[in-house]
């Protein structure tokens, strides 16, 4: 993964001077990656402070941790390991002694059947490439992903934000990766009706007659 | 396949995982069906707006503080011993 901003240098550069003791290659790393840890930390937990501790958190581990880092996965994602292990902790600590693995067993209701259907459909305005350029979507995104409860946010900021596999987000969460799975539907199928609400052209909008076979 | 079992399978789908022989029946469906080919095509934008999303800037307090913490620790953790105790 690399940077817009700086792409003469790569991670794994950056990674080998810090290792031999330059200050200013871990820093270099830090300013890369800092603002990205930062809002995984601040959408998975939706507090400014927690997102501060989290951020501090995961750089001091990955600055003394560094010589453990062999290169296995890329750094960025070594690095959104970390974070999200650190994130996770705040929220279970916050839970009591609830953690999220305990929720999955007492609930039981990650029943793929229970799926919500799909209720306005239709067209967007604009592609994805012209929106993301506009200030006001961020707001969009942010605020449809509050309205998500913490379950399915979770999932879906891991698989799909971050892109962990099925297996590497269900091991983080302590959930089965079938339950991911059904979690991650539910959370596209909830977020893509939220913001087809906002983006959708209601003159291209299709309505479902009936359930048909094809 | 029916509009709900083409829902059960959309991740798959989306994800480039599906098996092929469902990911025939899955095409065919779609094919016929314009609301299920508009969410499919509404998920996967969904998916691309919130991977291109632009992250949160860090306070600036709060960076200044993070990388005054860090450089800190580098200092003791990368001092030698004996200049860390010439200090004290």
């Amino acid at each position: 993964m690399t940077n817009p901003q700086t792409p003469e240098v790569s991670d794994h550069e950056l990674v080998n001077r810090a290792q031999a003791g330059e200050l200013d290659a871990f820093e270099t790393l830090t300013t890369r990656y800092e603002r990205r840890v930062f809002s995984l930390a601040l959408r998975m937990l939706r507090q400014e402070q927690d997102a501060e501790d989290v951020t501090q958190q995961t750089f001091l581990s990955a600055l003394e941790n560094l010589n453990g880092f062999r290169g296995e996965a890329s750094f960025a994602t070594w690095l959104f390991r970390i974070a999200t292990h650190a994130a996770l902790k705040i929220i279970r600590k916050h839970k009591g002694l609830k953690t999220i693995s305990l929720e999955e067993a007492t609930e039981g209701t990650d029943q793929a059947d229970s799926v919500p259907h799909p209720e306005f459909i239709a067209d967007w305005r604009q592609s994805p490439e012209q929106l993301v350029e506009k200030r006001e979507i961020q707001r969009l995104l942010d605020e449809a992903l509050t309205k998500l409860d913490e379950r399915h946010r979770l999932v879906f900021l891991l698989r799909d934000v971050q892109g962990f596999s099925v297996k590497e987000t269900a091991e983080a969460l302590g959930l089965t990766e079938a339950n991911t799975k059904v979690r991650l539907l539910r959370a596209r199928l909830q977020l893509r009706e939220q913001l087809t609400r906002t983006l959708g052209d209601p003159e291209k909008q299709v309505v479902r007659k009936h359930d048909h076979a094809h | 396949m029916k509009c709900e079992e083409l829902l059960a399978m959309l991740n798959e789908y989306v994800d480039g995982t599906i098996d092929p022989a469902v990911c025939e029946d899955f095409e065919q469906h779609m094919a016929g069906c314009n609301p299920c080919q508009v969410v499919v095509d509404n998920i996967r934008k969904t998916i691309t707006l919130y991977k291109e999303g632009k992250p949160y800037e860090l306070p600036v307090p709060f960076r200044e503080r993070l990388h005054s913490v860090l450089r800190q620790r580098w200092k003791e953790t990368h001092e030698k011993p004996e200049e860390r105790k010439r200090r004290t």
